[in-house]
């Protein structure tokens, strides 16, 4: 097998959920109402749960302690896509970052429970289950929110506008899809691109919501080789803070 | 000798963590157990890989049977067959609605969200029920409300 190709794939998983897990965590206290917070909290105490379940696994193949390899990273060293490190915004632009985000990530673990790699495997199963509530959550509230009034759904629409190109940029090849592919460890971004458009779009035309053209929309790409927006360092600066502090602490 | 029936009975005294009355074994926690000259191996399948309470588990699993003389303890925590909400013990289901907790349906598990829309109360057993929230205040539990009982009560997640 292909560890290099194998690493990067379990990399930019893990970061993703890592990072989306403490930008989804901000939302502790902020919430619209108590219910989100709570919601939002748990979905957060998920992500890490499945970023520290990766981490494990690169552990095995080689990588350093989890909460070292989580924390001790400087920016461009870090795999996950611009989607997930963007600040929350206002709540409907978290909630239609969760609703693009969860369904590639749903997506992504339904395709692993089929990976050569066994240990990624059987995990991959158990997440694509877990995942199915966080799908379920996104659901729920786009469908509610994009057919309520004329300003949820201008508000909306213009979330989606603007965080589609990120969303297209979850899909950035890796530079080993072809190994990746070809030894059945995962099926590629490409058949996951096309599976989400077609997992998303008949939920988006339920509501007033238009989903733009992927077509004419530019991804925005680099995420996965470690070109980020300038909100990710201080959000890593942030997340390390306990940990520089106490860098020997049980967690 | 010890074998591997006795270890899992021993093990129903361990209890959940968050759930006082209900073992790891009726919980369906507890996988494979092994004795292999003197070392005993004991598999853990979290019931959500993130759930903060499986350090616990594999802590009480170990004082345990370190109280019952075994040295060399090892509580490995495996995805091999993945916990489900169909390996909750029935002995468990009960355990769940006396603490006042929906046990989660059986078999058939969630692929909508309709599952938990009418979910049992189980305090009259109606199911005049609604989901409030899918995440309560643990990974594992829901909220829904009672019409008839006018009070809200929490479920057992189902997961398959
Ligand atoms: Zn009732």
């Amino acid at each position: 097998m292909n560890k290099t190709a194998l690493k990067e794939l379990l990399f930019k998983i893990a970061d993703d959920q890592l990072i989306l897990g403490h930008r989804n965590s901000e939302w502790t206290g902020l919430g619209p109402i108590l219910e989100e917070d709570i919601a939002f909290s748990s979905m957060a105490q998920d992500k890490i749960g499945h970023s520290y379940a990766m981490y494990q696994i690169l552990e095995e193949l080689g990588e350093g302690d989890p909460d070292q390899v989580a924390f001790f990273r400087k920016a461009e060293e870090f795999h996950n896509s611009q989607l997930v490190e963007l600040p929350i915004g206002e709540y409907s632009f978290s909630l239609i970052r969760h609703f693009l985000y969860d369904h590639s990530d749903f997506l992504r673990f339904d395709m692993l429970r089929n990976s050569s790699y066994e240990l990624l495997a059987q995990v991959s199963s158990k997440i694509r289950s877990e995942l199915k509530y966080h799908t379920m959550h996104a659901r729920t509230w786009v469908k509610k929110l994009g057919t309520a009034t004329d300003d949820s759904i201008s508000r909306l629409q213009n979330d989606l506008d603007a965080l589609m190109p990120y969303a297209l940029g979850l899909f950035e090849k890796s530079p080993y899809e072809e190994e990746i592919i070809s030894e059945n460890i995962f099926g590629g971004e490409e058949e996951l691109r096309s599976r989400w458009l077609e997992l998303i779009a008949p939920i988006i035309s339920k509501t007033e919501l238009v989903l733009p053209d992927p077509e004419g929309v530019e991804p925005v790409m680099g995420g996965r080789i470690g070109k980020h927006t300038e909100y990710l360092q201080p959000l890593i600066d942030e997340m390390t803070e306990v940990m520089r502090i106490d860098p020997d602490a049980e967690w | 000798m010890n074998n591997e029936t006795e270890i899992r009975k021993w093990l129903e005294d361990v209890m959940d963590p968050e759930i006082p009355v209900l073992s790891l074994v009726d919980l369906g926690v507890v996988g494979d157990i092994e004795l292999k000259e003197g070392s005993v191996f004991v598999e853990i399948r979290p019931t959500f890989v993130g759930c903060p309470a499986t350090t616990q588990m594999k802590y009480d699993i170990e004082s345990l049977l370190h109280a019952k003389g075994f040295d060399d303890v090892h509580v490995d925590i495996s995805y091999k067959s993945p916990w489900n909400s169909d390996m909750i013990t029935d002995k468990g289901r009960e355990a769940l609605r006396k603490f006042g907790f929906a046990p989660p349906p059986k078999g058939n598990l969630i692929d909508d969200i309709d599952v938990l829309e009418h979910v049992e109360c189980p305090q009259c057993g109606g199911t005049n029920t609604e989901l409030q929230n899918p995440f309560g205040p643990t990974l594992c539990r829901s909220i829904h409300y009672c019409h008839d009982c006018k009070e809200a009560f929490q479920q057992f997640k189902p997961m398959n």
